[in-house]
Parts: structure tokens; sequence; C-alpha cells
């Protein structure tokens, strides 16, 4: 076990932890927009930023950070404060229709951002390039149907070429997992249409064998997923071949 | 032939030193991309045509870069028992004029810039020839120390046979048959050698965290991306020195326990992909890479990946996710590479001139490194002096050396005797330093301190013409071009920084901006996720500190002091200078500039884009630019 | 672990070798090579897409017989690589990313070919060119030109 402070508050924490899942343990809240449990971390957005007084000084991205014996943490010191507010004000700005970075915002007293609008193409972006919808669509579900296209300020998220991507099973993982839903989709009839991604899937097609069946509730994606439990399952045989158990088990045993 | 024993290699020696210090006529061109560049490949062609048809008995050689890149393209020449003669600025008449003096038994000393003595005993009495100066004594290369160039542009880096000629692999040889892998680390330790990719850290303590880390296989990694745009050290150690990088690799590959190194080149440089493939190939023909090296029980194998155009690659983490075939995106650290790397296992990666340091340190000791330089500043470094310098070159000092006896001294002071005004080091991720400053002694942590970095060697020499807002504006477009994007601060930081300093150049700056700037720059410093952004301000942030004046001229009075930035300059033709040659009116890309033959021209404000094409051309200097 | 079992990962520097091989083939990348690439490989799609899209040295639009790249480099543009473009840009009629109409030569930005100490510098397909000036251009151009008409230039820079 590891012993450390956050705000001045003793915690003690299983080895292997990062400071964030400390901080929450302590009770004290954070803003993330690109970490989840279930995934590897990314350290992207930058909101998690915390301080660390000891052993020595640093800004460091909480979610990505494994704690240490002795760590003094500090979520409100100014420069994590300030940190918080730049990102949240750029990420208004990135994203001004965004109804779930408005309220982040305000949450840290950011109303309004001296940082200008989109261009006019980009006036109705929602995506704060999380990554998650990419993270989960590989890491965890392992169709790999989508990704980054290009860098820096052009980067965006997509299928390849921006047409029907051909692996994806339509699970619907990344819309759920999108922290500022961001990606559209639709049911209509037994197809399911996800417009952000040029793709349509028939409902709903085995992963495994490849049958057609009804979707229905998933325990074990449950469990490490709830958002997306009733989006996406394996055919009944499958499922029996492997079982919620088998797949826990290999994700905790097998480096990520 | 497979080199099994030290004796083996001794064979190979021999047959070098017959090649480099041959008993007939011997003509070398430098012809790294420098040399290429200004033409060695017509001058080689000349020296070569020339010869055959004076049936001229001439060992015609290319080498790599000796470093004086202002003087190319150079060609060496060395008649046998004479001090070898060094000439400068070739071309193929000059080339032409001097096969001829050769085939008449003559050394002419016209146009020589140097001799470089024969190391191999040269004959007693034997006096430069013209009473040239010998190399060592010009003023570019008194303060130098090569030992990472040691051997660039002297042999000839497609033969293996001269570089073992030259005590290469030996080093490997003593690591692997005489040193266990803990006294190659503590021999590297001991040496004080520090990273030379940028931020200095010790190379043996990264060894020894790699060598104690848990998980197999380990993999060791050079990092030949050298993404500084404005700097070329690496390039030229891969041209003209690659088995150098190999040898220090194995070396480090042995010490950590690794059987799989790669070398991982900027895609920019053809010639160093070349170069260092046919090298590697050659060594493994000779069994000095591949299983069982000199018999040790050692196996080693490299694999080149050639880079795709992406500065961030060079940051370790995003190179071991090119490597794995995914994005040039950076991680979080901790964990570091040397814990978990490659495919998640323990790696090394290390620079180009650490690692062609390395075989140094092994053959003469970690006490003779530690002694060069300055204390926790051992050995020496190679800058790229570049830029608005007289002597544009490549330049290997001892740590400590002042910027002042670099810029001045080796450098020869301004471009056309114009005084400096700033240098920048250390590239996209380094500040620039106003002359004030140039007494500071050269080390990781003085730069660092004051508000620079040391970087890979990048040197750009900066004057009057040089407007220091238009140059962290070219930076910060840079940065923003080649943030990967991926993290806030920098993807959104570098691109508003830039939008910024474009209002600023345009004239359209505000006091306020300024402010807005450093707060961002701030930020983006402190809050990216890796050290492309982490650096990206220091552009920003240094000329901000020193050259805030600059910054208030183009806001408060809309003017560029250097003449530079465009929306705030006019050119205009003094008719009383103009004799109308028509020279500006031809090259002017815009059409802009109009006139009758032998009478003044003139220039239409509405049409010029202030490129300053015509200024440039101007052969009596009638065109000014009115700030 | 994810759902889906995934293949092996490719060897090291494979994905890149093997886009530089069809890049230089094709002088572009060409959709179905892309989509070779990922199945021979045992690499996802959108990883290849995301790498092809990621890298400044792919293209996805066929190229002119010669590539100018004129270098924008830090010691470049100090001494005037920009008046380089500027130039090239009047003359042949294009911008940074385009081909010309008689698809010969593309011209694009690079930042530092490593021949910073001769500086400015632009390189046409292999070949580097060092201190230049904007009004020595016309002469480099010229030369590839013959070359393609078939004359041989013996013009050395
Ligand atoms: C944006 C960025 C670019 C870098 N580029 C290079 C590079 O071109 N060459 C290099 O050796 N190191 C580069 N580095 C540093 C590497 O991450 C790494 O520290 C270095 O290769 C380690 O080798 P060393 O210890 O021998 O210096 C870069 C770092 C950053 C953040
Ligand atoms: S679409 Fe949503 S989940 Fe995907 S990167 Fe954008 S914000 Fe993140
Ligand atoms: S700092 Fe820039 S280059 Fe580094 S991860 Fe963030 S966006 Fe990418
Ligand atoms: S080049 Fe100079 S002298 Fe000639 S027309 Fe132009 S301004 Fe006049
Ligand atoms: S939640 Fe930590 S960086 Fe995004
Ligand atoms: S390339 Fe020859 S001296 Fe620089
Ligand atoms: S800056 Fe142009 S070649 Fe390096």
């Amino acid at each position: 076990m590891i012993n450390l402070t956050v705000n001045e508050q003793p915690v003690t924490v299983p080895e292997g932890t990062t400071i964030l899942q400390a901080v929450r343990a302590a009770g004290v809240e954070l803003p993330t927009l690109c970490f989840h449990e279930g995934l590897a971390p990314y350290g992207a957005c930058r909101l998690c930023m915390v301080s660390i007084a000891a052993p020595r000084h640093a800004l460091v991205a909480s979610c990505a950070y494994p704690v240490e014996e002795g760590l003094a943490v500090e979520t409100n010191s100014p420069e994590a404060v300030s940190a918080r507010r730049l990102a949240l004000e750029f990420l208004l700005s990135r994203c001004p229709q965004s109804e779930v970075i408005q309220e982040m915002a305000a949450q840290e007293g950011v109303t309004a951002s001296r940082f200008g609008t989109p261009p006019p193409e980009r006036a109705e972006e929602l995506c704060v390039l999380c990554g998650l919808c990419v993270r989960v669509c590989r890491e965890a579900i392992g169709a790999a149907a989508i990704g980054f296209i290009g860098r820096g300020m052009e980067r965006r998220v997509g299928t390849p070429f921006d047409i029907q991507a051909a692996t994806c099973i339509g699970c619907g993982a990344c819309a759920e997992i999108c922290p500022t839903k961001a990606i559209k989709i639709e049911d209509r009839g037994n197809k399911r249409i996800l417009h952000t991604w040029h793709t349509t899937v028939e409902l709903h097609k085995c992963p495994q064998c490849g049958k057609l069946f009804a979707p229905e509730p998933m325990a074990f994606l449950g469990e490490m997923f709830p958002e997306i439990e009733e989006q996406w399952a394996l055919c009944p045989e499958c499922r029996r071949a492997r079982t919620a158990q088998q797949w826990v088990e290999q994700r905790f045993t097998s480096p990520a | 032939m497979k080199v099994c024993s030290r004796s083996d290699l001794e064979t190979l020696r021999a047959k070098g030193l017959s090649t480099l210090y041959p008993s007939r006529l011997k003509v070398s061109v430098g012809m790294a991309t420098c040399g290429l560049a200004t033409g060695a490949a017509a001058v080689y062609d000349t020296l070569r045509d020339e010869a055959l048809q004076r049936e001229l008995d001439l060992m015609l050689v290319a080498t790599g870069c000796l470093g004086y890149c202002q003087q190319e393209p150079l060609v060496e020449v060395r008649m046998p028992g004479r001090d070898r003669v060094l000439y400068a600025r070739m071309t193929a008449d000059r080339a032409r004029e001097l096969i001829a003096a050769l085939a008449e038994g003559n050394l002419p000393t016209e146009g020589a810039l140097a001799i470089i003595p024969e190391e191999k005993e040269p004959p007693a009495g034997s006096k430069p020839a013209g009473g040239l100066p010998r190399l060592n004594e010009l003023p570019f290369y008194a303060r130098q120390r090569k030992i990472i160039l040691r051997n660039c542009g002297l042999i000839d880096p497609t033969s293996i046979e001269e570089y073992i000629a030259q005590g290469g692999y030996e080093a490997m040889a003593h690591a692997l048959l005489d040193l266990t892998p803990e006294q190659v680390i503590d021999e590297v330790l001991r040496a004080g050698l520090r990273g030379r990719g940028g931020a200095g850290f010790p190379t043996g303590r990264k060894w020894q965290v790699c060598h104690d880390a848990p998980g197999q296989p380990k993999y060791v990694i050079c990092n030949g991306d050298e993404g500084d745009p404005g700097a070329y050290m690496d390039r030229t150690v891969l041209e003209s020195d690659p088995h150098s990088v190999i040898e220090g690799l194995t070396i480090a590959g042995y010490a950590i326990g690794a059987h799989e190194g790669y070398i991982y080149v900027r895609d920019e440089y053809p010639l160093a992909v070349e170069r260092v493939t046919q090298a590697v190939a050659r060594a493994q023909e000779l069994g000095l890479l591949g299983e069982n090296i000199l018999e040790s029980g050692f196996d080693f194998n490299i694999t080149i990946v050639r880079g795709a155009g992406a500065f961030v690659c060079g940051e370790e983490t995003a190179l071991i996710s090119s490597i794995e075939g995914g994005l040039g995106e950076p991680r979080p650290k901790p964990p570091f590479p040397a814990i978990s790397g490659l495919w998640g296992k323990p790696t090394v990666i290390n620079n180009v001139k650490t690692l062609a340091t390395v075989p140094v340190i092994i053959n003469r000791g970690a006490g003779w490194y530690a002694a060069i330089g300055t204390e926790n500043n051992a050995g020496t470094v190679v800058f790229s002096l570049v830029g608005r310098v007289a002597n544009t070159g490549l330049v290997e000092v001892p740590l400590g050396l002042t910027l002042r006896e670099m810029i001045e001294g080796i450098g020869g002071g301004g471009l056309n005797g114009k005084a400096v005004k700033a240098v920048q080091t250390g590239g996209p991720s380094g500040g620039c330093l106003p002359a004030r400053l140039f007494d500071l002694p050269i080390s990781y942590e003085t730069l660092t301190q004051a508000g620079s970095i040391m970087g890979s060697g990048g040197m750009v020499v900066m004057d009057e013409n040089t407007c220091m807002v238009d140059v962290a504006r070219y930076f910060i477009g840079f940065t923003m071009a080649e943030s990967c994007g991926k993290c806030t601060p920098c993807r959104e930081g570098t691109h508003y920084m830039y939008e910024i300093l474009t209002r600023i150049v345009e004239g359209k700056g505000t006091p306020e901006d300024l402010d807005l700037l450093e707060e961002v720059a701030r930020w983006v410093k402190m809050a990216s996720l890796c050290g492309l952004g982490q650096t990206a301000p220091n552009p920003v942030l240094s000329t901000l500190r020193y050259f805030h004046d600059e910054y208030e001229a183009h806001v408060e009075e809309k003017r560029c002091p250097a003449g530079v930035c465009r929306a705030l300059i006019r050119l205009a033709i003094v008719p009383d200078l103009c004799n109308g040659c028509g020279l500006c009116r031809r090259e002017c890309p815009a059409g802009a500039i109009s006139g009758e033959k032998k009478k003044p021209h003139t220039i239409n404000p509405e049409l010029c884009t202030r490129c300053r094409i015509c200024y440039d051309v101007c052969p009596v200097g009638a065109i000014e630019i009115v700030r | 672990m994810p759902l889906i079992p995934q293949p092996p990962p490719p060897a090291g520097g494979a994905l890149l070798a093997r886009l530089h091989a069809i890049n230089a083939e094709y002088g572009y990348l060409p959709e179905e090579e892309l989509r070779r690439a990922a199945e021979e490989l045992g690499v996802p799609l959108s990883q290849v897409y995301s790498a092809a899209t990621f890298y400044a040295a792919f293209s996805f639009q066929p190229r002119g017989r010669h590539t100018i790249h004129v270098c924008l480099g830090t010691a470049c543009y100090i001494r005037g690589g920009e008046k380089l473009l500027e130039k090239l840009e009047s003359t042949l009629g294009v911008r940074p990313g385009e081909t010309t109409d008689d698809r010969a030569f593309t011209v694009e930005t690079v930042h530092c070919v490593g021949s910073c100490s001769m500086s400015p510098v632009m390189r046409v397909d292999g070949d580097t060119y060092g201190r230049l000036r904007a009004d020595l251009l016309p002469r480099i151009l010229r030369k590839y030109r013959e070359q393609e008409a078939g004359g041989v230039s013996d013009e050395g820079m």
C-alpha cells in the first residue's frame, strides 16, 4: 500500500493506483474528459492536472500518474486551477455549442472564452478529441473501426476514407462513451445508422460467428462499461463459449 | 570472410590503412549532402574524366563531411609522402586545372585552404606545402576537438576497413570479450556522458535502469530523427561515419542485454538511410553483427526504420509508437521507456551522437573523457552553426566554451561583417539569446537558465536583418504544424499563439495581445503532455524576455525594426542610384516593377508583395526597405 | 484484451516501410494499396489510414514527374527561403502542394533537408541545390525541362 496526501488529507491506496483514483478515494472532485476506468491512461485533455508539492514540484496529469510513497497532491494550487481553467476555456472556444463543456467550464468559473470561435466549417463541433471512442473501439471491442485522421488542429476522428467502416459491428460503444455526445447513432428498423461514421449496420451480427441475432444485454460488459450494456452482445452460443469470467480474468492478467 | 577474432580485425585494419594511406596519388571529394548541394558530384565527375583522359593514376574517393561546409565543395589531395592539401570551393573548371597540375607532379597552392598533417609518420623535415596553414590552425578549427566527428570527412563512409583502420570496432571487441555488461555501464557512468539528444540525461544511468528492469526481450534504439529544422549534426554522422553509430549501438545492446536494435532515421535524409543500410549489411556480412559476434556468445541485429516526416517522432515515446506501426503520438511518462518501451519491454533510446561517443569512451577510458569539458558537463558537443554567420559549418567543441568563442571565434562573426544580434539554440524547443549573454559558457544548465536549451546542436545566428517577432512566429508556426494534436494545450495553444503573433506581424496587435501571448505560452509550457508542447513556447517566451522592444515597436508603432514584416514595410527605388539595368523588373515575381532601360525604375506598391527579391538582386543597392 | 481477438502486431517498422514502398511506387497512396497493406500486415485499416494521414511524407494525390521541395527550415528561412518559394510560385503558377498543369512539377515545402550550411536550399527529386537565390531558379527548372525533352543537360550546379 502507498501513503500519500491529497489536499493535506492522508490517503492509502494500493500500488499501481493513479493519482486520480487516489484523489477520488479521498472524496475530492476533479473534472476529466479523456479518462475511463476500463481503458489505458491517455493523458490528453489535461483537465485532471494537479500539483505535487513533495517529494518534488511538478504539475502532472493525475489520470496517468502512478502514486508514489509520500506524494503530496494539491488539486487546488494556483497552477492546477489555472491549467484547468485555460484547458476548459480553450475547449469552450473549440466547441462553443457543447452543453457538456459549457457546464464543466462554468463549474470552474469560466463562462466565456477569450480565444475566439471555430471557423464556419466547424461551428457545430462537439468533439473534444478525447479519443475515448477510438480507444474503446480498439482496446475494448477490438473492432478498430475508427481512428484519428490527420494531426495538430486538423486532427479528427473518423473511419478510413470517410466511408462505411467494414469492421464496425455497430455496438455503439463509441457513442455511449463519448463525453460530449458528439457521435450520432440512430436505429431504424433492423438497421443501425452510425451517421458520424458513414456506416450502417444490420442488427445484429455476432462478432464471433457472424450470425444475426437480436441484441440483448450482456452481463460482463455491463460491469466494465455500464453505459454500453444494452448495446452489444455476442450471440448466445458464442457467449457460452466465452464467459464473462474468462474475459474479466484476461483483462486483469495480461498487460493492457 | 567472417571476423571471428581480434586478429581478423587486424587483417581488415591493414586493408583499411592501404586505402587510407595508399602509395599512389589519392584525391578525396566531400560528398555528403552539403557537398552535393554545392556541386561536389560535378567536381567528382570532372576529376574522374580528366584523370582518365590524362592517364593519371589516381585513387578517387568520395568521403563525408569535414564540417567546414562554408568552403564546400572540398577536395583533398594526398601525394604519397607529403602532407595532404585541402582545396576549398572547388568547381569543375578548377578541378580540371588541378588534375593538369597533378599530372605534372605539382601540388598547387592556389585555392588551397590548408594542409592536413599526415598522422602516419610524416617524413622528417617535410614542410607544409607553400606556407599554407595547417587545418587545425585555422580559426574555424582551432578551438574544436573532434570526438564524435573523429572520422567524418576523413574516411570513406562505405569502407568498413577504413573505419577499422581508425580504431573502429576495437571498443566493441573489448566490451564483448573483456568486459561484463556491468563494467561497460560503469565506464559510461564514470565518463559522465550525458545524452546528446537534448535533455542531457546521464547515459550510464539510463542503461543501468534498463539493465535492472525486469522483462525480456529488451531493445535499444538509436534516435536519428533529427527534427530540428536548421540542424544537421546527426545526418553528418550517419552519412560520414555510420559504423561509429552501429558500434555504439551494439555496445549499448550488450550493456543492457538487448539483442535487437533499431536505427530510426529521418525521412528527409535519403543518403543517411542509404549509408546506414549499407553499413549494417556490411557489418552483418563480416559477422560484426549477427550471431555470436567475435565468438563472444553475444547476438545482436539491427533494423533500420525510415521516419516519415513528423518532428514529434523525435520524442522517444512517439518514436517507439511509430516503430510499432502506430501514429507518432507520445504517451505520458512514467513509465519511462527504460522500464516499458518498445512493445512494452525495457528499451534504451539514445541519440546518434551519444552512441557515436560510446566507443571512444570504451577505448580511452572514463577518466580521459571526463577530463574534457567541465564538471557535470563532460565531453564535447556538436553544433551546426548556421544562419547569418560568416563561417557556417559543423563544429565540435568541448563543453564550457562560451557562446562568443563559438560565434565570433569559430563562426567569424556576422555575415558580411554585420553585428550579430542573437543566437538561437535548441531549435523549436529552444530560445533566442541576445548578444549581451554571449559570455555564457555552453552547458546544459546555463542555457536552460537563460531560457533556451542545449538541444541536439542547432545554433542559428541572427543579425539586425532578423526580426525576432517574425522568428517567434516562425517557430510557433512550425510546432503548430508538427503538434500531434493529442493534448489540448499544445494543439489549441500553439494555434492560438500563432494567431496572436500573426496579428502582431500584420500590425494589428494590441498591448493586451502581449499579455495574452505570455499567459497562453506559460500554460502550454506547463500543461502539455510531451516535450514538444512543453518546450514549444520557449522561442516566444525568450523573445518576449530579451527583445520586448521589438514586440513593442510592432504593437505600438506598427513598425518592424528589422524591416522584415511585410505589412509594416515598403520597398522603394532610389532614383539617383538606379542605373536602369532592369534586373529587378525581371526578377520581381509580382510584376510590380516598371521602367525603361537605362532609366530609373519604379515599384508599384499596390502590386508589390514585399518579398524583397529585388532588394537582393539589385547590383547597385538602389532599392531600400522603408520601415 | 479486446473482445474480438487481435492478430499479432507487425514487425517493428514494417508498416512505415510498406507505406514508403507504396508511396515510392505510385507517388501517392492509392486506397486499394492501403487496404491490401492492412490485410497483408494484419493491421487494422483504421490504423493504416491514421498513419497515412499523420505523416507528412505521404500524399493522397498523384504528383508531377518532378517534386520540388523548397526548404523552409530555420536556417533557410532566416536566409530567404521564402523568396525562393515566392519566385517558384509565380514562375510555375502553383502553390505549395499543387502540381503544374503539364504535370511536370509538384511544389512542396520541407522543414530542413540537412544542408543548412548551404541555405537557402531546394531539392528537386533527389538533387539538392544550395546557396540559392531567386534569380538562379529558372536555370534549374530548365535543366529538368530539358531532361524531359530528351536533351541531356550537363549544367552542373
Ligand atoms: C519534440 C521532441 C523532439 C525530439 N527530437 C529528438 C531528435 O530528433 N533526436 C534525438 O536524439 N532526440 C530527440 N528528442 C529527445 C528524445 O525524446 C530522447 O530524449 C533522446 O533521444 C534520448 O537520447 P539521449 O539520452 O542520447 O539524448 C526529442 C524530444 C522531443 C520532446
Ligand atoms: S467523438 Fe467523442 S469520444 Fe470520440 S474523440 Fe470526440 S469527444 Fe472523444
Ligand atoms: S504536447 Fe503536442 S505533440 Fe506532445 S502529445 Fe501534446 S499535442 Fe502531441
Ligand atoms: S536592379 Fe537596381 S539598378 Fe536595376 S533597375 Fe532595378 S533598381 Fe534599378
Ligand atoms: S483526464 Fe487526465 S488528461 Fe484527460
Ligand atoms: S557536407 Fe562537407 S563540409 Fe559539410
Ligand atoms: S534549414 Fe534548410 S536545409 Fe536545414
